[in-house]
């Protein structure tokens, strides 16, 4: 009876201790995000798409200020030189110099994917703060790339977000994410990206390799890499409007 | 014994006019019936065969599991080298290759900013350099307005549409879609005419543009999403299920996302539906034929029947036995079923002769269908015509005469003369 009684006492206490020493998931996404984050950012990217039909390379110059605008130009392939994508507050425009036009991105066809990659134009679109569409658990400890890593459990409180749940695995000495899962309300795994070649960048952790995957797809994944990296740079006046596009 | 049968209902009118009436008036409804449904099923597969499905399509194995989707990303590539193979294969069949494929159609305004959108379904078929695929689609009768394309970076877009995005002929749009890579393809196109197809799905927004111009929109140089291929005559389900066995057991590998799969039209969504009823509404009609018409020669034997009462007691009092009489009554049935079904037979055909021949334009009727249906039905006479109306011509007449007759079998000889003398 003692033997029961103190089963009884000290597994819920000990479980209690256990939980006690994980971190609030709210305090590790804002650690997350004052690492990560940045007032502006330039990089040259490079992006390797696996498809099911072949392999192809997209090298892309990005400007970004905060979460909420961003313009990119892509330099290669000759076949996408010069298309131009501007992203501000809410829109999303993109120029494709062999029409000359400039087209605004909106309602279904924000769900196609971006150069064919396993990103959409949704993904990219997505710049609300996580902790302000989701609610955040830590959940256990895990161990990604030879690193001990939270798992916190991201779980919509907003009803019109992109992905019902998402799991990340956060590095818990450089607060970087290395690995993200993004499921649907029904449990079925839509995305995963897993960084890696995590690097000093003036002063922060930043992951130099991303690699995408559209689950529903069969191709072999989109990976992002970081080619030059600059944060906090001054960036060229005017750069989010519009005209820069042409 | 048929002489003499012949004669008694030569010699009988009453015997024998009614029931051949209405055996001929039964098998020239079904015969008329039978022709106009089997050309109108017929035209209907036509329709969809030409527009859509073929006769039988060629796709990658991926492409036909997504096909609702029109996944460009699994296309076949060197299709001129598989339409070459095809036409060296199957040299009885026309190959022609469609890119079909969905997006957004814009429209600038004068500073190139959208000024309207509408979504868009689309079609990349050989129009420059051919006018068979024009003649194969009956797009000379669609034409609403303007010309086919002649140049490079035409298109034809639905008259509604065309309305809707308030555009004037030779204005340029620009095509937002998807790649054969899958990402965003953009491209301009002048709009060289309109089209009005009497389908509402098709109304809503179809384009149609020369498929090299739409292999250079979504970069799909050499490629093709579908080929398909065309009987010379009428979709022959015997021979499409012959080809899918035969072209699949040589070419398909359900591994490989890319090998290539023949699909007969019966196989193809939507469309298995329509011909399966196809194939049995000759056998729907007759039975509904042989069911009424029982009912109505079961009626008019039994009111001959009466009539005859007297008769048939004298012959079974003169030594006639049951089965002999029953046989006779049988006999009579069967030759006047033979001779109401060649009467009503030849009537029918006469009727379904004009309806093939002159048709009934359905085009006001049917202007905002959401089938695929030609605008002039027309009936279709075929070697089942000319003998289906006999099935149901003496099989009703023969069923009536033996239900009207069971009361032969239930006279009792030693009545019989009581009931003469009475």
């Amino acid at each position: 009876m003692k033997r029961l009684l103190s089963w009884v006492v000290l597994v819920p206490l000990t479980i209690l201790s256990t939980a006690q020493q994980f971190p609030t998931g709210k305090s590790l996404i804002e650690k997350v995000d004052k690492n990560m984050s940045a007032n502006t950012r330039i990089s040259l990217s490079r992006m390797e798409i696996t498809t099911s039909r072949g392999n192809r390379t997209l090298e892309a110059k990005t400007w970004t200020e905060g979460d909420e605008k961003s313009f990119t130009e892509y330099l290669a392939p000759a076949r996408e030189k010069g298309t131009k994508m501007l992203k501000t507050d809410e829109q999303l425009w993109i120029f494709s110099p062999s029409t000359d036009r400039v087209i605004q991105i909106s309602g279904h066809m924000l769900r196609q994917s971006v150069m064919g990659s396993d990103l959409s134009y949704e993904d990219m679109m997505n710049d609300t703060p996580l902790l302000e569409q989701y609610a955040a658990t830590v959940d256990a400890v895990e161990i990604r790339d030879g690193r001990n890593c939270w798992v916190v459990t991201l779980t919509a409180v907003k009803p019109d977000v992109g992905y019902y749940m998402q799991k990340m695995w956060i590095d818990q000495e450089r607060y970087i994410p290395l690995q993200i899962e993004m499921y649907s309300k029904s449990g079925k795994l839509l995305k995963k990206i897993e960084m890696t070649d995590v690097k000093r960048i003036q002063g922060r952790w930043f992951p130099m390799t991303m690699v995408y995957r559209d689950m529903l797809k069969k191709g072999g994944g989109t990976r992002m890499t970081f080619l030059e990296l600059q944060l906090d740079a001054a960036l060229p006046d005017g750069i989010f409007t519009k005209s820069s596009l042409r | 014994m048929l002489k003499f049968l012949f004669n008694g209902l030569l010699r009988d009118k009453s015997r024998s006019l009614l029931p051949v009436i209405i055996v001929t008036v039964g098998v020239m409804i079904t015969v008329f019936l039978h022709a106009y449904l089997t050309g109108v099923l017929t035209d209907s597969i036509e329709v969809s065969a030409k527009l859509t499905t073929g006769h039988v399509k060629v796709t990658t194995y991926g492409y036909e599991q997504n096909s609702s989707q029109q996944p460009n990303e699994f296309a076949m590539d060197d299709v001129e080298q598989l339409v070459e193979e095809l036409n060296r294969d199957y040299p009885d069949i026309e190959w022609a290759e469609r890119i079909l494929f969905g997006g957004l159609l814009d429209a600038p305004d004068s500073t190139g900013a959208t000024r309207a959108q509408g979504n868009v379904s689309g079609a990349g078929v050989r129009l420059i350099g051919s006018d068979a695929e024009i003649e194969r689609m009956d797009l000379q009768t669609k034409l609403f307005s303007g010309r086919f394309p002649e140049q490079p970076g035409e298109i034809l877009m639905s008259n509604d549409l065309f309305v809707r995005m308030k555009l004037a002929p030779g204005d340029v749009v620009t095509l937002i879609s998807s790649s054969m890579y899958g990402d965003m393809a953009m491209y301009n196109f002048t709009v060289c005419g309109t089209l009005h197809f009497g389908v509402a799905a098709l109304d809503k927004g179809m384009i149609i543009a020369d498929i090299a111009d739409i292999r250079r929109a979504l970069y799909m140089e050499g490629a093709a999403g579908e080929v398909l291929g065309f009987f010379p005559e009428y979709y022959d389900d015997e021979l499409g299920l012959q080809l899918q066995t035969e072209f699949n057991s040589a070419r398909l590998d359900k591994e490989d996302a890319y090998s290539l799969v023949l699909t007969p039209m019966s196989k193809a969504e939507g469309i298995d539906f329509l011909i399966s009823y196809s194939n049995y509404a000759g056998l729907v009609v007759i039975l509904i034929f042989v069911f009424a018409m029982s009912i109505v020669l079961w009626n008019a034997g039994l009111l001959g029947g009466l009539r005859r009462y007297g008769e048939f007691g004298l012959r079974l009092a003169i030594g006639e036995t049951k089965h002999e009489a029953y046989a006779s009554l049988v006999g009579e049935a069967v030759l006047i079923g033979l001779i109401g079904s060649v009467i009503g037979t030849a009537f029918g055909l006469l009727l379904s002769y004009l309806m093939q021949h002159y048709g009934l334009d359905a085009s006001s009727m049917i202007k905002d269908s959401t089938l695929m249906m030609p605008t002039v039905f027309r009936a279709r006479i075929t070697p089942e015509t000319y003998f289906i109306g006999f099935i149901p011509g003496v099989l009703s007449t023969v069923i009536g005469a033996m239900l009207a007759g069971i009361g032969i079998y239930k006279r009792q000889t030693a009545h019989l003369f009581k009931e003469l003398e009475a």
